[in-house]
Protein backbone atom coordinates (compact mmCIF):
# COMPACT_ATOMS: atom_id res chain seq x y z
CA UNK A 1 0.00 0.00 0.00
CA UNK A 2 3.17 2.46 0.63
CA UNK A 3 4.65 1.43 -2.22
CA UNK A 4 1.41 2.00 -4.16
CA UNK A 5 0.91 5.73 -2.86
CA UNK A 6 4.46 6.57 -2.71
CA UNK A 7 4.74 5.45 -6.94
CA UNK A 8 1.30 7.18 -7.34
CA UNK A 9 2.99 10.60 -6.12
CA UNK A 10 5.67 9.58 -7.54
CA UNK A 11 4.55 9.44 -11.22
CA UNK A 12 2.15 12.37 -10.69
CA UNK A 13 5.23 14.78 -9.56
CA UNK A 14 7.53 14.32 -12.21
CA UNK A 15 4.69 14.70 -14.62
CA UNK A 16 3.83 18.24 -13.09
CA UNK A 17 7.15 18.77 -12.57
CA UNK A 18 7.97 18.33 -16.87
CA UNK A 19 5.03 20.05 -17.55
CA UNK A 20 5.84 23.24 -15.31
CA UNK A 21 9.58 24.15 -14.07
CA UNK A 22 11.36 21.92 -15.99
CA UNK A 23 9.63 23.85 -19.01
CA UNK A 24 10.94 26.65 -18.19
CA UNK A 25 14.02 26.10 -17.63
CA UNK A 26 14.35 24.20 -21.39
CA UNK A 27 17.58 25.07 -23.36
CA UNK A 28 17.02 25.53 -27.03
CA UNK A 29 13.48 24.49 -27.00
CA UNK A 30 14.20 21.03 -25.35
CA UNK A 31 12.86 19.75 -22.45
CA UNK A 32 14.78 16.49 -20.50
CA UNK A 33 12.14 13.77 -19.91
CA UNK A 34 12.19 13.36 -16.45
CA UNK A 35 8.80 10.19 -16.71
CA UNK A 36 11.08 8.04 -18.91
CA UNK A 37 13.58 8.22 -16.12
CA UNK A 38 11.25 7.18 -13.80
CA UNK A 39 9.42 3.79 -16.07
CA UNK A 40 12.55 2.89 -16.69
CA UNK A 41 14.05 3.41 -13.23
CA UNK A 42 11.53 1.74 -11.92
CA UNK A 43 11.43 -1.19 -15.11
CA UNK A 44 15.11 -2.01 -13.80
CA UNK A 45 14.80 -1.73 -10.36
CA UNK A 46 11.73 -3.86 -9.42
CA UNK A 47 11.11 -6.09 -12.59
CA UNK A 48 8.83 -5.67 -15.89
CA UNK A 49 5.51 -5.57 -14.18
CA UNK A 50 6.26 -2.64 -11.92
CA UNK A 51 8.03 -0.74 -15.21
CA UNK A 52 5.01 -1.45 -17.13
CA UNK A 53 2.06 -0.56 -14.85
CA UNK A 54 3.93 2.81 -13.68
CA UNK A 55 5.19 3.68 -17.63
CA UNK A 56 1.02 3.11 -18.91
CA UNK A 57 -0.02 5.88 -15.91
CA UNK A 58 2.80 7.86 -16.70
CA UNK A 59 1.90 7.73 -20.64
CA UNK A 60 -2.01 8.17 -19.67
CA UNK A 61 -1.40 11.45 -17.63
CA UNK A 62 0.05 12.72 -20.84
CA UNK A 63 -2.43 11.54 -23.33
CA UNK A 64 -4.60 13.25 -21.06
CA UNK A 65 -3.42 16.70 -21.19
CA UNK A 66 -1.25 16.88 -24.50
CA UNK A 67 -1.77 13.60 -26.50
CA UNK A 68 -3.82 13.91 -29.51
CA UNK A 69 -5.46 10.70 -28.75
CA UNK A 70 -6.11 8.70 -25.68
CA UNK A 71 -3.53 5.30 -25.38
CA UNK A 72 -0.58 6.07 -27.58
CA UNK A 73 1.60 7.75 -24.92
CA UNK A 74 0.96 5.35 -22.32
CA UNK A 75 1.60 2.17 -25.13
CA UNK A 76 4.84 4.10 -25.91
CA UNK A 77 6.16 4.33 -22.12
CA UNK A 78 4.58 0.78 -21.35
CA UNK A 79 6.65 -1.13 -23.66
CA UNK A 80 9.36 0.74 -22.29
CA UNK A 81 8.96 0.24 -18.76
CA UNK A 82 8.00 -3.61 -19.77
CA UNK A 83 11.63 -4.18 -21.65
CA UNK A 84 13.63 -2.38 -18.91
CA UNK A 85 12.15 -5.33 -16.88
CA UNK A 86 13.49 -7.49 -18.57
CA UNK A 87 17.32 -6.13 -17.21
CA UNK A 88 16.08 -6.75 -13.34
CA UNK A 89 17.89 -9.53 -12.93
CA UNK A 90 21.66 -8.15 -14.22
CA UNK A 91 20.59 -4.84 -12.23
CA UNK A 92 22.94 -4.11 -8.86
CA UNK A 93 22.40 -1.12 -6.98
CA UNK A 94 26.18 -0.43 -6.63
CA UNK A 95 26.54 -0.03 -10.79
CA UNK A 96 25.40 3.25 -12.54
CA UNK A 97 26.89 2.40 -16.03
CA UNK A 98 23.83 0.13 -16.58
CA UNK A 99 21.25 2.44 -15.34
CA UNK A 100 22.75 5.08 -17.54
CA UNK A 101 23.12 3.20 -20.60
CA UNK A 102 19.31 1.85 -20.21
CA UNK A 103 17.73 5.55 -19.87
CA UNK A 104 19.71 6.87 -22.87
CA UNK A 105 18.84 3.47 -24.38
CA UNK A 106 15.24 4.16 -23.28
CA UNK A 107 15.15 7.57 -24.15
CA UNK A 108 16.05 6.86 -27.90
CA UNK A 109 13.70 4.23 -28.32
CA UNK A 110 10.38 6.71 -26.84
CA UNK A 111 12.16 9.59 -29.58
CA UNK A 112 11.79 7.37 -32.68
CA UNK A 113 8.30 5.72 -31.93
CA UNK A 114 7.29 9.29 -31.25
CA UNK A 115 8.93 10.03 -34.14
CA UNK A 116 7.88 6.94 -36.68
CA UNK A 117 4.13 6.98 -35.00
CA UNK A 118 3.44 10.78 -35.02
CA UNK A 119 5.64 12.29 -37.71
CA UNK A 120 6.92 9.63 -40.04
CA UNK A 121 3.02 8.35 -40.51
CA UNK A 122 2.39 12.29 -41.60
CA UNK A 123 5.19 11.76 -44.25
CA UNK A 124 7.60 13.72 -42.97
CA UNK A 125 10.49 11.95 -43.94
CA UNK A 126 13.50 14.15 -43.09
CA UNK A 127 14.74 11.95 -39.96
CA UNK A 128 17.95 13.31 -40.11
CA UNK A 129 16.82 16.99 -38.85
CA UNK A 130 14.63 15.11 -36.15
CA UNK A 131 16.82 13.20 -34.91
CA UNK A 132 19.55 15.43 -34.25
CA UNK A 133 17.48 18.24 -33.17
CA UNK A 134 15.39 16.92 -31.28
CA UNK A 135 15.90 13.28 -30.23
CA UNK A 136 19.72 13.64 -29.60
CA UNK A 137 19.50 16.54 -27.66
CA UNK A 138 16.31 15.06 -25.82
CA UNK A 139 19.28 12.29 -24.67
CA UNK A 140 21.97 14.54 -23.44
CA UNK A 141 19.63 16.75 -21.10
CA UNK A 142 17.70 13.73 -20.13
CA UNK A 143 20.78 12.07 -19.19
CA UNK A 144 22.01 15.26 -17.30
CA UNK A 145 19.12 15.06 -15.21
CA UNK A 146 19.00 11.63 -14.49
CA UNK A 147 22.49 11.87 -12.56
CA UNK A 148 20.51 13.98 -10.23
CA UNK A 149 17.51 12.30 -10.09
CA UNK A 150 18.10 8.98 -10.51
CA UNK A 151 20.37 8.76 -6.98
CA UNK A 152 16.87 9.73 -5.38
CA UNK A 153 14.70 7.07 -7.18
CA UNK A 154 17.25 4.72 -6.00
CA UNK A 155 16.88 5.87 -2.42
CA UNK A 156 13.52 5.98 -2.15
CA UNK A 157 13.52 2.45 -3.32
CA UNK A 158 15.95 1.44 -1.17
CA UNK A 159 14.12 2.99 2.32
CA UNK A 160 10.93 0.84 0.83
CA UNK A 161 12.71 -2.28 0.58
CA UNK A 162 14.16 -1.80 3.68
CA UNK A 163 10.61 -1.44 5.17
CA UNK A 164 8.94 -4.33 3.31
CA UNK A 165 11.86 -6.58 4.75
CA UNK A 166 11.60 -5.17 8.05
CA UNK A 167 7.82 -5.81 8.05
CA UNK A 168 8.36 -9.38 7.20
CA UNK A 169 10.51 -10.17 9.00
CA UNK A 170 8.20 -8.98 12.29
CA UNK A 171 5.64 -10.75 10.60
CA UNK A 172 7.23 -14.28 10.96
CA UNK B 1 1.54 -25.44 -14.24
CA UNK B 2 0.12 -22.83 -16.33
CA UNK B 3 0.39 -18.84 -14.44
CA UNK B 4 -3.27 -18.15 -15.39
CA UNK B 5 -4.72 -21.43 -13.10
CA UNK B 6 -4.89 -20.47 -9.20
CA UNK B 7 -3.56 -23.26 -7.03
CA UNK B 8 -5.05 -23.48 -3.23
CA UNK B 9 -3.30 -21.37 -1.12
CA UNK B 10 -1.08 -19.64 -3.46
CA UNK B 11 -1.23 -15.96 -3.96
CA UNK B 12 -2.80 -15.05 -7.29
CA UNK B 13 -0.34 -13.01 -9.42
CA UNK B 14 -0.57 -12.18 -13.02
CA UNK B 15 2.61 -12.28 -14.70
CA UNK B 16 3.93 -9.76 -16.91
CA UNK B 17 3.66 -10.48 -20.01
CA UNK B 18 -0.22 -11.09 -19.76
CA UNK B 19 -0.52 -7.73 -18.18
CA UNK B 20 1.49 -5.93 -21.03
CA UNK B 21 -0.77 -7.88 -23.42
CA UNK B 22 -3.60 -6.60 -22.06
CA UNK B 23 -2.91 -3.20 -22.00
CA UNK B 24 -1.79 -3.30 -24.95
CA UNK B 25 -5.45 -4.43 -26.33
CA UNK B 26 -6.59 -2.07 -23.92
CA UNK B 27 -4.47 0.81 -25.22
CA UNK B 28 -5.05 -0.17 -29.23
CA UNK B 29 -8.69 0.03 -28.32
CA UNK B 30 -8.59 3.41 -26.93
CA UNK B 31 -6.52 5.21 -29.46
CA UNK B 32 -9.31 3.26 -32.51
CA UNK B 33 -12.52 4.67 -29.73
CA UNK B 34 -10.63 8.26 -29.30
CA UNK B 35 -9.18 8.68 -33.19
CA UNK B 36 -12.44 10.02 -34.19
CA UNK B 37 -14.83 10.30 -31.69
CA UNK B 38 -14.38 11.92 -28.12
CA UNK B 39 -16.53 9.72 -25.93
CA UNK B 40 -13.33 9.21 -23.11
CA UNK B 41 -12.47 12.86 -23.25
CA UNK B 42 -15.05 14.14 -20.25
CA UNK B 43 -14.46 11.20 -18.19
CA UNK B 44 -10.95 11.23 -18.23
CA UNK B 45 -10.08 15.42 -18.28
CA UNK B 46 -12.59 15.45 -15.37
CA UNK B 47 -9.92 13.22 -13.46
CA UNK B 48 -7.41 14.58 -14.81
CA UNK B 49 -8.26 18.02 -13.51
CA UNK B 50 -9.51 16.72 -10.18
CA UNK B 51 -5.48 15.50 -9.43
CA UNK B 52 -3.67 17.59 -11.38
CA UNK B 53 -4.69 21.14 -12.34
CA UNK B 54 -4.88 22.77 -8.77
CA UNK B 55 -1.06 21.33 -8.33
CA UNK B 56 0.51 22.71 -11.80
CA UNK B 57 -1.32 26.04 -10.84
CA UNK B 58 0.34 26.43 -7.91
CA UNK B 59 3.90 24.84 -9.22
CA UNK B 60 3.57 26.79 -12.42
CA UNK B 61 4.09 29.82 -10.84
CA UNK B 62 7.20 28.60 -9.03
CA UNK B 63 8.34 27.58 -12.18
CA UNK B 64 7.95 31.15 -13.87
CA UNK B 65 9.45 32.87 -11.09
CA UNK B 66 12.74 31.17 -11.23
CA UNK B 67 12.35 31.33 -15.28
CA UNK B 68 11.62 35.10 -14.84
CA UNK B 69 14.85 35.36 -12.82
CA UNK B 70 17.46 33.52 -14.32
CA UNK B 71 16.49 35.76 -17.61
CA UNK B 72 16.50 39.08 -15.43
CA UNK B 73 20.41 38.30 -14.85
CA UNK B 74 20.99 37.35 -18.25
CA UNK B 75 19.77 40.40 -19.50
CA UNK B 76 21.11 43.17 -17.21
CA UNK B 77 24.49 43.90 -19.60
CA UNK B 78 22.53 43.76 -22.76
CA UNK B 79 19.67 45.78 -21.01
CA UNK B 80 21.95 48.53 -20.49
CA UNK B 81 23.44 48.99 -24.30
CA UNK B 82 19.80 48.54 -25.19
CA UNK B 83 18.65 51.31 -22.86
CA UNK B 84 20.88 54.01 -24.98
CA UNK B 85 19.63 52.48 -28.28
CA UNK B 86 16.15 52.66 -27.09
CA UNK B 87 16.67 56.69 -26.23
CA UNK B 88 18.06 57.27 -29.04
CA UNK B 89 14.66 55.85 -31.00
CA UNK B 90 12.30 57.39 -29.08
CA UNK B 91 13.12 60.47 -30.35
CA UNK B 92 12.67 59.57 -34.00
CA UNK B 93 9.87 57.26 -33.50
CA UNK B 94 8.21 60.63 -31.32
CA UNK B 95 8.32 61.97 -34.75
CA UNK B 96 6.68 59.16 -36.52
CA UNK B 97 4.59 58.44 -33.94
CA UNK B 98 2.88 61.89 -34.82
CA UNK B 99 2.60 61.47 -37.98
CA UNK B 100 0.71 58.24 -37.47
CA UNK B 101 -1.75 59.81 -35.25
CA UNK B 102 -2.66 62.50 -37.94
CA UNK B 103 -3.23 58.91 -40.13
CA UNK B 104 -5.25 57.19 -37.92
CA UNK B 105 -7.28 60.10 -37.39
CA UNK B 106 -7.92 59.71 -41.56
CA UNK B 107 -8.61 56.15 -40.75
CA UNK B 108 -11.02 56.09 -37.93
CA UNK B 109 -13.05 58.57 -40.05
CA UNK B 110 -12.82 56.45 -42.89
CA UNK B 111 -13.91 53.80 -40.83
CA UNK B 112 -16.76 55.26 -39.41
CA UNK B 113 -17.59 56.35 -42.96
CA UNK B 114 -17.74 52.79 -44.12
CA UNK B 115 -19.17 51.51 -41.08
CA UNK B 116 -15.99 49.07 -41.08
CA UNK B 117 -15.71 48.54 -37.57
CA UNK B 118 -12.66 46.70 -36.13
CA UNK B 119 -14.37 43.36 -35.91
CA UNK B 120 -11.84 41.90 -33.39
CA UNK B 121 -13.87 44.12 -30.39
CA UNK B 122 -17.12 42.73 -30.97
CA UNK B 123 -15.96 39.39 -29.89
CA UNK B 124 -16.27 38.50 -25.85
CA UNK B 125 -13.05 37.63 -24.66
CA UNK B 126 -12.09 35.57 -21.63
CA UNK B 127 -8.57 36.11 -20.18
CA UNK B 128 -6.52 32.54 -18.91
CA UNK B 129 -3.23 31.66 -17.49
CA UNK B 130 -1.15 28.93 -19.37
CA UNK B 131 -0.49 26.40 -16.42
CA UNK B 132 1.08 23.66 -18.34
CA UNK B 133 2.89 23.28 -21.21
CA UNK B 134 3.41 20.08 -23.30
CA UNK B 135 5.93 17.35 -21.90
CA UNK B 136 7.67 16.49 -24.85
CA UNK B 137 9.75 18.15 -27.74
CA UNK B 138 7.09 17.43 -30.31
CA UNK B 139 4.26 18.98 -30.15
CA UNK B 140 3.35 22.48 -28.76
CA UNK B 141 0.30 22.19 -26.87
CA UNK B 142 -0.11 24.11 -23.75
CA UNK B 143 -3.16 23.49 -20.59
CA UNK B 144 -5.12 27.17 -19.74
CA UNK B 145 -6.49 27.24 -15.56
CA UNK B 146 -10.47 27.63 -17.26
CA UNK B 147 -12.96 25.42 -18.37
CA UNK B 148 -16.59 24.88 -18.79
CA UNK B 149 -17.23 25.82 -15.46
CA UNK B 150 -15.92 28.73 -16.54
CA UNK B 151 -17.94 29.20 -20.06
CA UNK B 152 -15.27 27.31 -22.27
CA UNK B 153 -16.26 24.89 -25.06
CA UNK B 154 -13.82 23.07 -27.99
CA UNK B 155 -13.02 24.89 -30.99
CA UNK B 156 -13.24 27.99 -29.26
CA UNK B 157 -10.17 30.60 -30.44
CA UNK B 158 -7.52 31.54 -28.33
CA UNK B 159 -5.68 35.10 -28.87
CA UNK B 160 -2.83 36.55 -27.33
CA UNK B 161 -2.25 40.51 -27.42
CA UNK B 162 -4.00 40.69 -30.97
CA UNK B 163 -2.54 37.91 -32.56
CA UNK B 164 -3.68 33.79 -32.88
CA UNK B 165 -2.70 31.41 -31.03
CA UNK B 166 -4.70 28.66 -31.22
CA UNK B 167 -7.95 27.27 -30.32
CA UNK B 168 -9.16 24.74 -27.66
CA UNK B 169 -8.80 20.71 -28.35
CA UNK B 170 -10.04 19.39 -25.25
CA UNK B 171 -11.71 20.92 -21.86
CA UNK B 172 -12.20 19.85 -18.54
CA UNK B 173 -14.25 21.67 -15.48
CA UNK B 174 -11.15 23.64 -14.39
CA UNK B 175 -8.57 23.40 -17.50
CA UNK B 176 -8.50 23.52 -21.50
CA UNK B 177 -6.44 22.36 -23.59
CA UNK B 178 -5.04 24.58 -26.50
CA UNK B 179 -3.25 23.29 -29.60
CA UNK B 180 -1.18 26.28 -30.82
CA UNK B 181 -0.81 27.09 -34.80
CA UNK B 182 2.91 26.55 -34.84
CA UNK B 183 2.44 23.08 -33.62
CA UNK B 184 3.39 20.66 -36.33
CA UNK B 185 -0.17 18.56 -36.65
CA UNK B 186 -2.04 22.39 -37.00
CA UNK B 187 -3.41 23.52 -40.04
CA UNK B 188 -5.02 26.85 -40.36
CA UNK B 189 -6.98 28.10 -42.77
CA UNK B 190 -6.22 31.98 -43.75
CA UNK B 191 -6.38 34.79 -46.34
CA UNK B 192 -3.99 37.64 -47.15
CA UNK B 193 -5.94 40.84 -46.13
CA UNK B 194 -4.82 43.17 -48.89
CA UNK B 195 -6.18 40.65 -51.69
CA UNK B 196 -8.60 38.24 -49.95
CA UNK B 197 -6.51 34.99 -51.54
CA UNK B 198 -6.72 31.94 -49.43
CA UNK B 199 -4.02 29.80 -48.19
CA UNK B 200 -3.16 26.95 -45.60
CA UNK B 201 -1.21 27.79 -42.82
CA UNK B 202 0.65 25.06 -41.38
CA UNK B 203 2.93 24.57 -38.51
CA UNK B 204 6.78 22.75 -38.54
CA UNK B 205 8.74 21.29 -36.08
CA UNK B 206 11.35 22.15 -38.58
CA UNK B 207 10.94 25.62 -38.89
CA UNK B 208 10.25 25.92 -34.90
CA UNK B 209 13.61 27.12 -34.21
CA UNK B 210 13.56 30.25 -36.60
CA UNK B 211 10.44 31.40 -35.22
CA UNK B 212 8.20 30.94 -38.31
CA UNK B 213 5.67 29.26 -39.59
CA UNK B 214 4.93 27.90 -43.42
CA UNK B 215 2.01 28.43 -45.61
CA UNK B 216 1.32 26.90 -49.10
CA UNK B 217 -1.52 26.33 -51.60
CA UNK B 218 -1.96 30.76 -52.15
CA UNK B 219 -3.16 30.84 -55.42
CA UNK B 220 -1.91 34.21 -56.83
CA UNK B 221 -1.65 34.58 -60.27
CA UNK B 222 -1.22 38.77 -60.27
CA UNK B 223 1.75 38.64 -58.58
CA UNK B 224 -0.36 40.93 -56.04
CA UNK B 225 0.78 39.34 -52.61
CA UNK B 226 4.07 40.53 -51.73
CA UNK B 227 6.53 40.25 -48.27
CA UNK B 228 5.34 41.74 -45.30
CA UNK B 229 1.27 41.00 -46.32
CA UNK B 230 -0.68 40.82 -43.25
CA UNK B 231 -2.53 37.10 -43.01
CA UNK B 232 -5.89 36.75 -41.54
CA UNK B 233 -7.77 33.46 -40.83
CA UNK B 234 -10.32 33.77 -43.07
CA UNK B 235 -13.74 33.42 -43.63
CA UNK B 236 -14.41 29.64 -44.70
CA UNK B 237 -12.40 28.29 -41.99
CA UNK B 238 -14.99 25.89 -39.99
CA UNK B 239 -12.87 26.75 -36.41
CA UNK B 240 -11.81 30.03 -36.50
CA UNK B 241 -13.57 33.40 -36.61
CA UNK B 242 -13.33 35.27 -39.44
CA UNK B 243 -10.01 38.52 -39.68
CA UNK B 244 -7.87 37.35 -36.73
CA UNK B 245 -4.26 38.53 -37.63
CA UNK B 246 -2.12 35.30 -37.71
CA UNK B 247 0.82 37.10 -38.85
CA UNK B 248 3.28 38.62 -41.89
CA UNK B 249 4.43 36.97 -44.77
CA UNK B 250 8.39 36.93 -44.76
CA UNK B 251 9.23 35.13 -47.60
CA UNK B 252 7.19 33.64 -50.83
CA UNK B 253 8.09 31.16 -53.38
CA UNK B 254 6.38 30.00 -56.59
CA UNK B 255 5.35 25.70 -56.14
CA UNK B 256 6.98 23.32 -58.85
CA UNK B 257 3.62 23.26 -60.13
CA UNK B 258 3.88 26.83 -61.23
CA UNK B 259 0.22 27.40 -60.04
CA UNK B 260 0.47 28.11 -56.18
CA UNK B 261 2.74 29.74 -54.22
CA UNK B 262 4.19 29.00 -50.51
CA UNK B 263 6.56 30.21 -47.67
CA UNK B 264 6.78 31.54 -44.50
CA UNK B 265 5.14 33.49 -42.05
CA UNK B 266 6.46 35.18 -39.06
CA UNK B 267 3.70 34.69 -36.35
CA UNK B 268 2.05 37.66 -34.79
CA UNK B 269 2.39 36.02 -31.32
CA UNK B 270 5.71 35.46 -29.32
CA UNK B 271 4.85 32.09 -28.72
CA UNK B 272 8.15 31.73 -26.48
CA UNK B 273 6.88 33.79 -24.05
CA UNK B 274 3.51 33.08 -23.60
CA UNK B 275 1.79 33.42 -19.88
CA UNK B 276 -1.24 34.59 -20.07
CA UNK B 277 -3.81 34.39 -23.29
CA UNK B 278 -7.38 35.43 -24.07
CA UNK B 279 -10.36 32.57 -25.69
CA UNK B 280 -12.24 34.32 -27.72
CA UNK B 281 -16.48 32.79 -26.21
CA UNK B 282 -17.77 33.12 -29.32
CA UNK B 283 -17.93 29.41 -32.16
CA UNK B 284 -17.30 30.12 -35.66
CA UNK B 285 -21.25 29.30 -36.71
CA UNK B 286 -20.42 26.22 -39.41
CA UNK B 287 -23.06 24.94 -41.56
CA UNK B 288 -25.06 22.19 -39.58
CA UNK B 289 -26.15 25.50 -37.80
CA UNK B 290 -28.91 27.65 -37.79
Amino acid sequence: MRRFLLSAALVIFSFIMQSTVFKELEFGGIVPNLMIVLTASFGFMRGEKTGLIIGFFCGLLVDIFFGGVLGLYAMIYMYIGYLNGKFNGIFYPEDIKLPLGLILGSDLLYGMLCYITMFLLRGRFHFSYYFLNIILPEMVYTILVTLFLYPAILWINRKLEDKEQRSARKFV
Amino acid sequence: MSPIVKRKGEKFTLPGKYLLFILTILCTGLIVLTFHTDILSAPASTIGGFFVTPLQEGISKAGSWMHTRSEELVQIRSLLKENEELKAQIDELTMENIRLQQDRYELTNLRELYELDAQYDEYDKVGARIIAKDTGNWFHSFVIDKGYDDGLAIDMNVMAGSGLVGRITDVGPNWAKVMSIIADNSNTSGMVLSTSDNLIVSGDLELYAEGVISFEKLVDSADRVVEGDKIVTSNVSDKYLPGILIGYISSINVDSNNLTKSGLITPAVDFEHLEEVLVVTQLKQTVGDS
